[in-house]
């Protein structure tokens, strides 16, 4: 486990959707199996910028990035770049849950058999690690028939965890995953995420600051598509460099 | 006086769009009820299963029910694929802003609000005329007629062309309704556009497909123009043997029995019924994309 190294940096990244400027050249080095927190006020960029780390912005008509992306040293944007290979490496969670309306099996299995494999044993092993690994194989074991869809908000949103670990990703983007979940459902994710970035690198957009204080070791804080302050999360949140970082992070506006 | 005209239209306007809406479910009822009771004395077994005798006079009406449900089955083979396709196109790989997307969307729109008869017409110049005489041509240097004359082929590929646009809006509307979010969870775990399609946006939207699908079809089934030069024949005892025969069919058949029987009086038994028996293919196909959806929606949901 190399620690402290960057995972992801980014060099002048900006990215416009037609006219209109999303992002003015952001900077920033992603550590190594750090949870890094991308915080703002809505609308400021910071989605926009987790997206296009695995250039999910690709699917929008319209929009233009430029500058770089670099994963493992490589950068994203160079046209000879295989994105379906970037986006198994860098996988991505949402903000609403969306397992696929199939059985919870059938939903972790569905990277892996993208990927060639359809041999039951080796599938049934890559299921159960990954259910494992989201904490979610003790409430399904029973019956991994059922469709992803009749699990709960929060057991929802770790089958998309483990859909997305089956895959094997070295990254994980995960955009505000537990803004629509109850307080015991968040703890658990937060308890994951803790958990997880043992093994992979993470990157979370969250609107809950004090999600960012908890899970995260670094925190970037983005304002009108720009990047105010990028620290350790310890540093933003009591001794911002910036007066309006301290101003967003007490509450002051936003 | 102000508060009355204000009571007044709170009480008229409900009334009077309740009004407006019997008046739609009055219509349906008069024209079923005067189709089966004109109809109903004739439409026996006998009527169903055998040809027209007498000069059309009397006897049944099967060749013409074969007919139509084999124009159906063709044209929905031909229609059908072609529509879909063009809708995956359209909403899953053109951009929404290329030129060539908007000239495709300009062509549905057009064709969509062509003329029935139009279409009957480009099916006799194109498919008959042009295609169809190229292929005699070539295949016995025009010494031969079979393929340059109505046939039940030509009359399905312009009936095809005719629902097509139909079939992609549809279609189009039923892929749309995939939520974008199934669709990036696939492309997030590293599936190519493709897969996407063929493993989430496909069977996700299936049922729409072939609910559109066959609602177009039936609403192009009881068409008549389109097949009037391209294949219906007058008066045809056996069934098509070959794509190269004509074939009856049951809107023609009604047309031609009301208007170029010797005998008009004679035949009311049978128009009512045959008009029976149209509406009752045109519903069925109406329920079982109903019955369909119904079908694979309980099943998605256990």
């Amino acid at each position: 486990m190399k620690s402290n190294g960057s995972k992801i940096t980014t060099r002048n990244l900006s990215l416009s959707y037609g006219p209109k400027s999303a992002l003015h050249e952001i900077s920033v080095a992603i550590k190594t199996n750090h949870v890094t927190a991308l915080i703002g006020p809505s609308g400021c960029g910071k989605s926009t910028f987790l997206r296009a780390l695995n250039r999910m912005n690709d699917l929008i008509d319209g929009v233009v990035t430029t500058g770089e992306v670099r994963v493992d040293d490589v950068d994203v944007y160079r046209s000879d770049v295989d994105v379906v290979a970037l986006r198994k490496k860098v996988g991505m969670i949402f903000q609403r849950s969306n397992p696929f309306p199939k059985s919870v099996y059938d939903n972790v299995a569905y990277g892996p058999r993208i990927n060639g494999i359809h041999e039951k044993g080796r599938l049934d092993h890559i299921v159960e690690r990954s259910l494992k690994q989201a904490a979610l194989w003790d409430e399904v074991n029973e019956d991994l028939g059922k469709s992803g869809l009749a699990l709960s908000g929060g057991q929802q949103q770790r089958l998309c965890i483990a859909r997305a670990l089956a895959v094997d990703p070295e990254v994980l983007l995960m955009d505000e995953p537990a803004s629509a979940l109850d307080p015991i459902a968040t703890a658990k994710i937060e308890e994951l995420i803790f958990e997880l970035k043992e093994k992979y690198t993470i990157v979370i957009v969250t609107h809950n600051m004090q999600q960012a204080a908890r899970v995260s070791d670094d925190t970037a804080f983005f304002y009108m598509g720009n990047l105010i302050e990028f620290d350790e999360t310890k540093t933003i949140f009591t001794s911002p460099k910036e007066k309006q970082t301290e101003d967003y992070v007490t509450g002051r506006f936003g | 006086m102000k508060k009355l005209a204000r009571a007044f239209l709170g009480l008229s306007i409900p009334l009077l769009s309740g009004l407006c809406a019997i008046v739609i479910v009055l219509v349906v009822l008069i024209v079923m009820g005067e189709v089966i009771l004109g109809g109903w004395s004739t439409l026996t077994w006998e009527f169903l299963s055998t040809g027209p005798k007498a000069g059309m006079t009397e006897g049944g009406i099967y060749p013409a029910i074969i007919g139509t449900l084999l124009l159906v089955v063709m044209m929905s083979i031909a229609g059908v694929p072609i529509g879909t396709i063009t809708a995956l196109y359209l909403s899953e790989y053109a951009s929404q802003r290329s030129i060539l997307a908007r000239l495709i969307r300009f062509a549905v729109n057009t064709l969509a609000g062509v003329p029935a008869i139009v279409f009957g017409l480009f099916g006799l110049g194109f498919f008959i005329q042009f295609v169809g005489s190229g292929i005699d041509n070539i295949l016995t240097g025009g010494a031969d007629l079979k393929w340059g004359q109505p046939n039940i082929l030509w009359a399905s590929l312009t009936m095809a062309l005719l629902t097509l646009p139909v079939v992609i809006v549809s279609v189009e509307e039923a892929i749309k309704a995939v939520p974008r979010e199934l669709r990036e969870a696939s492309l997030a775990l590293g599936a190519t556009k493709w897969e996407t399609i063929r493993k989430v946006v496909l069977p996700n939207s299936i049922t729409g497909i072939l609910t559109g699908g066959i609602l177009a079809v039936s609403r192009g089934a009881g068409e008549v123009a389109p097949i009037l030069f391209t294949g219906a024949a007058y008066f045809l005892p056996q069934l098509p043997g070959s794509l190269s025969d004509q074939f009856m069919e049951l809107g023609y058949h009604i047309y031609i029995m009301s208007t170029q029987s010797p005998d008009v009086e004679a035949t009311r038994g049978i128009q009512y019924a045959t008009t029976l028996v149209l509406l009752l293919l045109t519903f069925a196909l109406n329920f079982s994309a109903i019955f369909l959806r119904y079908k694979i929606r309980t099943r998605k949901l256990r």
